[in-house]
């Protein structure tokens, strides 16, 4: 008879792996990926590649070369990063913009913290806001490169770059709307305009539900994220109509479904509890409000992720779960 | 321009003043007073801070000596006795010299002896696998091989021989701080004189398992006959509970009981040369002659084996060739001393 | 909607492969060995000397403490030796061996199958039965019931949780003698239900047995009608969910309360008793049966269907034996497990014996169990989703590792039950409960130095 194994118990294992769990990831990024090619085409295509390959290629330098350690580019957590930072550009952005944000979120963001599960912020969303501040004509030309399908869209600009500039002219949102030829309907299949993911909240939406099938993440974050965009809004839309937009338009457009679906529940960078989740959920939805209507930039989700990232601590220590029998 | 730098340079002198009085004033309302002869005996210490003594770090060591009333139970380890002749002039108390100590391994199951019959695949911790079963193998004594005793040495002095799965304890290195042997949770590392030139002799066992049973899991296994106890002219060997045990205040390293050991789970260390069975001059070792080893035997055999194979040359002769591991490692530690010693006996 | 606990829990897959399979009876081999230590507490002294013969249900081992509990025989002969031997673990323990002949009963014992539904009146007498008959908790802790069954005077138990969970994958003992043994299950819930002097009882099984649910109803409806004694027992479906089965878990799915840290379910006003051990206490204090037998699985993915069994088996047959009568170890198994994958222990020496808690013999492939590759903590949070104490396995681990015993105390590690979730669940396979299991232990330790001097 063989030898036999002897181990501490349990003696079996979920079907999980952080591998799985990555895979699902991007598999729930596909359905965004194929919108955002057929729209902006071959530009997209080398957006994707470059930002994925940097990002693996930097990791597996990294672990191999600096930290001396096998590399960990087989848990397809480089290649969430890559496609999720593609999917957060211009989508005519040149392609060595996407290197330099591949190079700083997985060099800089991930590994110096020392690789997976260790980072304090997300490297996609960090990587998008270091390139918004370094290079902020590349990150604000919404230029539509030419896709495999053409639509007729009235400019490649962003609908909340378009409503906050028409606002401090002095416009009421009713003019800017009826100028830009907006619908609800549009933003929620094809939204051209805005980052290379941002396009169909549809195809987010997809994702979101392969995501909650396979438990891959619990709603909690990204219901909150949207509870709090929408109350909040509606409050100050009730108020004043005229110069507030309003909550379904604020939860359409922009990053606010990429970003919660995506970047705000990675794991590694939000709370473990749901109880955390919700606070978490709730101070990203605040402040990206409170940035879309009070602050300079027109689109606050990248900062409001970033910035409650930095918290995540905190709310992991002050939110912890329920113990049993100690009331 | 100008007045701006002048005045910003005037306005941070100013508050660096007023902040350095801040804190000269805080340190001197809060100042801890401490005995000062803390400092100076800290300042003595090796500053290793690996907790041998027994308390938390150098400067709770330090603490310890100046409020005890003598420096009989404190005692630095790593430092040795030089330290504590160091400690004891500071504090102007006496000191008792204490040998050198080392950790010593007591265990010689390594794969060929003792053959596997599991395979673990928990964590690679000592204590997991201790509280779960006996080992991968059939004795339930020996050494687990996760090296725990590896991770609680902090001078690297520790490492696990890949061959054997054992681990090898570095003699330069280790400073005989007890960390190893704490951390041992078979209780297998044990703290011994480290002996004059290092030499020593011990009992590389602890099966209290009854012969049979000890020797069916381990070939090295101490069998607990007592042939060592019988032939120790100097009382210094008992066994107990079916294992033999050295006293190494007594033992005057004649390594008879090296010779009769059955098993080979006797060891010698940093002898010159192999144990040998008919001793010349018995006389000599009776009346209590340190010195070791049959001197006309090893002349012999000594230059030709060290010449040849390094490990060769410390092989006890009744001793499996399977440890040679062990005394490699050790080789390379004492070679020096192994130079001195011929020359010594060539004069 | 069907009970379950609060916290936590996972779903591992059911591999109820050898739910269908009728319990056989083990012949008796040439030799048995009987351990000393099949129980909780401090181990039996063993009272025989080589040469000694014995009969069928001799004492042959008697307690030393207070939680402690009598060794019988199993069989008739003649005892060989008395010495240590390896247990399961690889473990030194006292046994006794014995050289088989025919059985020969003690005198007093009834092995007839008669069903004997009447419950004694006296107390006292019940529990001298139990005691002497050596009963001990079969659910896996092997705690000795008599002393569960006599609660501190300043406690009352409010209610008899029978627990028929058996919510770990694989096994089927519990779920055949509810099948099969029903009657008797039922009547030992009477008479503890009696000694406790509790108004209810309840039975708890999962979701995936119903035909141990539908017999189990009946069984009471019918009991309860012939005889007296039987009213205030229910039969409770619960969720299936793992672990079910623990203690703390059944109490809070049946009940609603939580046990406080460190405390016994008794504070609660519950006491937990397994079926299998609701049938030993009917064969003691009915036939006067000492606990020799009980019921294993033996069961595996890499069995053949044919060979999936459920065996009455005595204390003190070599596991090697059973393995062999089985058809021998299936050449794919890698580990062998005696009781559940969750909580089982891995076997190291197939010559150890049989225990009053034994449970099974599962063979598992290493496809199955060989622990993956550890990678980084990537604070997913599904070790404390899962763990059904409510702690946080992937903190403990770390604070475990680096041997920081205040701050486990603090993070309740005590409270840890070991069911072996967090590890289940983790995506980064890291050892979660091996080290958390130890400085478990280490804690308990210190806090029990920590109050010993005061009282």
């Amino acid at each position: 008879m063989n030898k036999l194994l002897v181990s501490p118990s349990p003696h079996i294992h979920a079907d999980i792996s952080t591998s799985r769990i990555m895979r699902d990831v991007v598999i729930a990024l596909l359905p965004s990926v194929i919108v955002s090619i057929l729209f902006y085409g071959w530009s997209s295509v080398i957006l994707l590649a470059v930002s994925v390959v940097t990002c693996i290629l930097v990791e597996y330098l990294v672990t191999r070369y600096l930290m001396k350690v096998p590399s960990t580019i087989g848990d397809w957590s480089a290649a969430v990063t890559g496609v999720l930072l593609a999917l957060n550009l211009p989508p005519a952005c040149p392609w060595w913009v996407a290197v330099v944000g591949a190079i700083f979120a997985i060099g800089v963001v991930k590994m110096t913290f020392g690789g997976l599960g260790q980072n304090l912020f997300n490297p996609a969303i960090a990587a998008r806001v270091f390139l918004l501040v370094s290079f902020p004509v590349a990150m604000t030309n919404w230029a539509r490169p030419a896709g495999f399908i053409n639509v007729d869209a009235t400019s490649g600009a962003t609908l909340l770059g378009v409503v906050k500039e028409g606002l401090e002219k002095g416009d009421t949102l009713g003019k800017i709307f009826e100028t830009n030829d907006f619908s609800y309907l549009q933003s929620l299949f094809i939204n051209i305009g805005g980052s290379a993911g941002e396009i169909s909240a549809l195809a987010i939406l997809i994702g979101f539900v392969y995501l909650l099938a396979r438990k891959v993440i619990r709603p909690h974050i990204t219901l909150s994220i949207w509870a709090t965009i929408f109350v909040f809004s509606g409050i100050f839309w009730l108020i004043d109509p005229e110069h507030f937009t309003d909550p379904l338009f604020n939860l359409l457009t922009g990053g606010v479904l990429l970003g919660s679906v995506f970047m705000a529940t990675d794991y590694v960078t939000s709370p473990m509890s749901a109880k955390g989740g919700i606070v978490f959920g709730v101070g990203i939805g605040l402040l990206t409000m409170l940035i879309r209507y009070f602050g300079s930039y027109p689109e606050g989700v990248s900062f409001a992720i970033l910035i409650m990232n930095s918290v995540v601590p905190l709310i992991n220590k002050a939110f912890k779960q329920k113990k049993y029998g100690r009331a | 321009m100008t007045t701006t730098i002048i005045w910003t340079i005037v306005a941070v002198t100013l508050l660096g003043l007023l902040l350095s009085v801040v804190l000269f004033l805080v340190a001197k309302k809060f100042k801890v007073e401490e005995d000062p002869r803390i400092d100076e005996v800290e300042k003595v210490m090796p500053g290793a801070n690996c907790g041998g003594c027994g308390y938390a770090g150098c400067r709770a060591f330090a603490q310890a000596c100046v409020s005890a009333p003598n420096l009989d139970n404190n005692f630095c380890p790593v430092g040795g006795n030089e330290v504590m002749k160091k400690v004891a002039a500071v504090l102007g108390m006496e000191v008792k010299e204490k040998a050198p100590m080392v950790a010593v391994v007591r265990c010689n199951g390594t794969c060929e002896n003792r053959p596997r019959t599991n395979t673990y695949d928990g964590y690679q911790s000592c204590k997991v696998k201790a509280a779960l079963y006996s080992g991968d193998t059939g004795c339930f004594y020996g050494c687990l091989g996760c090296g725990d005793c590896v991770a609680a040495c902090q001078f690297g002095a520790i490492s696990m021989d890949p061959v054997t799965g054992l681990p090898v304890v570095d003699e330069d290195k280790c400073t005989g701080c007890g960390a190893c042997a704490k951390a041992c949770p078979k209780k297998i590392i044990e703290l011994r004189n480290k002996g004059p030139k290092g030499r020593r002799v011990f009992v590389s066992c602890i099966n209290m398992e009854k012969g049979a049973v000890a020797r069916k899991s381990c070939k090295a296994a101490c069998i607990g006959c007592g042939k060592c106890e019988k032939e120790c002219p100097f009382g210094a060997i008992t066994v107990e509970h079916n294992v033999a045990y050295i006293d190494f205040n007594k033992c005057r390293l004649c390594r008879k009981c090296v010779v009769v050991c059955p098993t080979g789970a006797i060891h010698d260390v940093n002898f010159p040369a192999p144990a040998q069975k008919p001793a010349p001059k018995p006389a000599a070792a009776q009346t209590g002659e340190v010195k070791p080893a049959p001197k006309p035997a090893a002349q012999a055999e000594a230059p030709a084996a060290s010449k040849a194979t390094a490990p060769a040359a410390e092989n006890p002769v009744a001793k499996p060739a399977a440890d040679a591991e062990k005394t490699t490692e050790r080789n390379l530690a004492v070679k020096p001393a192994e130079k001195t010693e011929k020359k010594e006996e060539q004069i | 909607m069907k009970k379950t606990f609060s916290i936590g829990g996972v779903h591992p897959a059911d591999s109820k492969i050898a739910a269908e399979s009728k319990i056989e009876t083990l012949p008796v081999p040439k030799t048995v060995y009987i351990s000393m230590i099949q129980h909780l507490g401090a181990p039996a002294k063993a009272i025989v000397a080589p040469g000694d013969r014995v009969r069928t249900g001799q004492v042959i081992g008697e307690p030393t403490g207070f939680i402690s509990a009598y060794v019988h025989s199993s069989v008739t002969g003649t005892v060989k030796s008395v010495g240590l031997r390896k247990d399961l673990n690889g473990i030194p323990v006292v046994h006794v061996e014995i050289e088989t002949e025919p059985d020969e009963w003690m005198d007093g014992i009834d092995t007839s199958d008669t069903l004997v539904t009447a419950i004694p009146e006296d107390r006292q007498f019940i529990l001298d039965r139990i005691k002497n008959n050596g009963v001990v908790g079969l659910g896996g802790a092997t705690f000795p019931t008599h002393v569960k069954l006599c609660p501190p005077p300043d406690k009352k138990a409010e209610c008899l949780i029978l627990n028929g969970a058996e919510c770990e994958p694989y096994l089927t003992s519990d779920y055949r003698i509810m099948l099969e043994k029903s009657e008797q299950i039922v009547v030992g819930a009477a008479i503890m239900k009696k000694v406790l002097g509790v108004g209810r009882a309840v039975i708890g099984i999962e979701e995936n047995k119903p035909a141990a649910i539908a017999r189990m109803q009946e069984t009471v409806a019918r009991l309860r009608s012939e005889a007296s004694g039987y009213d205030g027992i229910e039969v409770m479906t619960l969720k299936k969910k793992y672990p079910q089965g623990g203690e703390k878990q059944l109490i809070d799915a049946v009940m609603h309360r939580q046990v406080k840290s460190m405390g016994l379910p008794i504070d609660v006003g519950a006491v937990v008793q397994n079926v299998a051990t609701s049938l030993a206490v009917y064969d003691a204090v009915q036939k006067n049966m000492p606990l020799i037998t009980n019921t294993l699985t033996v069961t595996g993915g890499c069995l053949p269907a044919d060979r999936q069994k459920n065996y009455l088996f005595r204390i003190g047959y070599p596991l090697s034996y059973i393995a062999e009568y089985n058809g021998g170890v299936p050449e794919a198994a890698s580990k062998i497990v005696s009781g559940g994958p969750m909580m089982g222990k891995a076997i190291s020496n197939l010559d150890a014996t049989t225990q009053k808690g034994s449970s099974s013999l599962l063979y598992l492939r290493e496809s199955q169990t060989l622990r993956k590759q550890e990678s980084n903590c990537i604070r997913c949070g599904k070790c404390a989703e899962a763990c059904p104490m409510g702690l946080e396995p992937f903190l403990l681990n770390k604070l475990a590792r680096n041997g920081m015993m205040e701050e486990l105390e603090h993070n309740a590690v005590q409270d840890c039950i070991e069911c072996g979730c967090c590890l289940y669940s983790c995506p980064a396979n890291i050892p979660l409960l091996d080290m958390i299991r130890v400085a478990k232990g280490e804690v308990i330790r210190a806090m029990r130095a920590r109050t010993a001097p005061k009282k």
